[in-house]
């Protein structure tokens, strides 16, 4: 047995990946809310240190984006714990520098988040749910690095996984990451649903996005809905991120019937593709859901935090499939 | 030489004005507007909210019609006049929040001109103003905190204030760089005061039903025109 294993690390570094992904989900209320501006000033909150802020006065708006930046410290303090700690009893150079990495990332997340709203820079809300995104895999492979398995793999007899099925789930899981992209710009439009229906869109398979077409989409939209007009950028944006979900729902089916046949139904990568299709399947699930409820704030969060879940266990499953495939890492 | 040109300048001011006369109307709504949408199933989240609407919670007012149809909340403005700001010399306009609404929602002010936000609720909002050709703010207002006064520079309609902390909080700002407008009110109509003689072209925009157009020719008198808005 590999006697570098520290539970105590290990436990802490699940710890501060379960509060990242929380993060994510909260991070996904504030916009589900449109609650993103709902406190114009960092660090201080209305004027307050953001520690001391009246829990009286956590009101609309304020209770999602002002949790949010309290998670966000916890997760912050928890990174730079976790990286001194690494650096100091971690032996492995390589994870030294990868605490380091997330220590720096959480930072830069931190102030993109502070300049979008001190700047009004609403358009960094994109590059602050991408960073979140990244930082998530991190945090979860920072986790994977110090377990017990990743320690005692290095020692073990492990079935290898074969090259072309690494590679199928490494692009599967980049696409993954690319449709996060689309769905934060998607969601930093402001407008409301850009086509509010599915599975066809405005009645038909491809909708029309003429400028005539786009001013009956706005002049009908339903009784009381406040944000942006949508635009033809919107809508297309929108098929866009249909499309992709049907590449990357095949992508995870082939992936799982592909691990299923080379590994073995028993084997634990091909049981881990196989929750992986359960998890795009719900995705999608979501996703017209998303629609049918005009966006209702709680079903639209829970489709933020599965698709962060389907871009995270892919980027697991290559880091493990990986692992068990080379003869040596550094250890 | 110069005292004679200024002397001249401004009998020919002080005659524009005395020959200048108001342009009136009444806007009116013909057909049924679509229903507007409770506030309900956001404001019953808010205890706040609960404890000022005691279940009677208020609605969109997107479309604003009296018994006969007169039609509020309309912009109505003189199109292509040349820029003359009086701006800075004029009253204040007010917005107030006040039951976690903006009120009124539909106004319109110059360049220049300073709008003040009061915050008359018992609690926090932010006010964010949200221009397309004006410099984008948002600022903390507390209850019981000092007004917030705003100052736009270029003109623009329809202008978007909102309040993030309670997202169906919308009111709307015109910004002209003449003086020479005004909004209907809840009897539907309008005076634009002190138009000059001369014709021009009237142009009366509603937020949803769009905009109407007419050409007016104002006298010493005055002049009047209506708009008819139609639900399609």
């Amino acid at each position: 047995m590999n006697n570098n294993y520290r539970p105590a690390l290990f436990w802490f570094a699940v710890l501060n990946a379960v509060a990242t992904f929380l993060l994510i989900g909260l991070g996904g209320l504030v916009t589900s809310h449109e609650a993103g501006m709902s406190v114009p000033d960092w660090p201080t909150t209305y004027g307050y240190n953001m520690f001391l802020f009246p829990v009286d006065k956590w009101i609309g708006g304020i209770f999602y984006e002002h949790s949010h930046r309290l998670l966000a410290s916890l997760v912050g303090l928890q990174t730079t714990i976790l990286a001194v700690w690494l650096w100091l009893k971690d032996a492995r150079k390589w994870l030294h520098w990868l605490g380091i990495a997330a220590f720096l990332l959480v930072i830069a997340q931190g102030v993109l988040g502070g300049l979008r709203v001190r700047w009004q820079l609403d358009w960094l809300g994109v590059p602050h749910g991408a960073v979140a995104q990244t930082f998530l895999v991190l945090t979860a492979a920072i986790a994977l690095f110090t377990s017990r398995w990743w320690h005692q793999s290095a020692a073990s007899r492990l079935v290898p996984v074969p090259r072309g099925l690494r590679s199928h789930i490494l692009w599967v899981t980049i696409l993954i990451f690319l449709q996060l992209l689309i769905a934060a710009t998607m969601r930093h439009q402001h407008a409301g649903l850009a086509i509010t229906d599915f599975p066809l869109a405005y009645g038909k398979l491809w909708p029309d996005t003429s400028p005539t077409a786009i001013a009956h989409y706005n002049a009908t939209r339903p009784p009381g809905t406040i944000g942006n007009p949508i635009t033809a950028f919107q809508v297309e944006l929108q098929m866009a991120h249909r499309l992709v979900a049907y590449v990357i729902f095949l992508g995870v089916a082939a992936a799982a019937m592909l691990a299923r046949k080379k590994l073995g139904g028993g084997d634990a990568l091909a049981k881990l593709a196989l929750a992986w299709l359960g998890l795009l399947t719900m995705q999608i699930l979501l996703g017209a859901a998303t629609i049918w409820y005009n966006k209702a704030a709680d079903v639209t969060t829970l489709h933020v935090m599965v698709g962060a879940s389907a871009l995270l266990t892919g980027a697991l499953w290559y880091l493990v499939a990986s692992r068990r495939t080379t003869a040596t890492l550094p250890t | 030489m110069k005292k004679s040109l200024l002397l001249l300048s401004s009998v020919v001011c002080a005659w524009q004005l005395a020959c200048a006369g108001d342009l009136t109307g009444v806007i009116t709504l013909k057909g049924t507007p679509p229903a507007e949408a409770s506030f309900a199933s956001k404001m019953q989240d808010d205890p706040n909210c609960v404890a000022i609407y005691a279940g009677k919670y208020p609605t969109t007012h997107f479309y604003v019609a009296g018994a006969n149809g007169e039609l509020a909340d309309v912009v109505v403005y003189l199109k292509g006049v040349p820029s003359a700001s009086t701006g800075a010399s004029a009253a204040p306009a007010t917005m107030d929040q006040k039951g976690a609404l903006y009120t009124p929602q539909i106004l319109a002010v110059q360049t220049g001109q300073k709008l003040i936000v009061k915050n008359s609720d018992t609690f926090i909002h932010n006010v964010h103003a949200m221009p397309a050709a004006n410099p984008e703010s948002n600022q903390v207002q507390m209850n019981g905190g000092p007004d917030l006064t705003y100052t736009f520079d270029k003109p623009e309609m329809f202008l978007k204030f909102k309040c993030d902390v309670h997202p169906w909080m919308f009111a709307w700002v015109s910004v002209f760089d003449h003086p020479y407008f005004a909004v209907s009110g809840a009897d539907g109509k309008f005076t634009i005061k002190n138009v000059p003689p001369g014709k021009y072209t009237l142009e009366a925009n509603h937020r949803k039903l769009g905009i109407q157009t007419a050409e007016v020719e104002v006298k010493a008198d005055g002049a009047a025109q209506n708009f008819t808005f139609e639900v399609k």
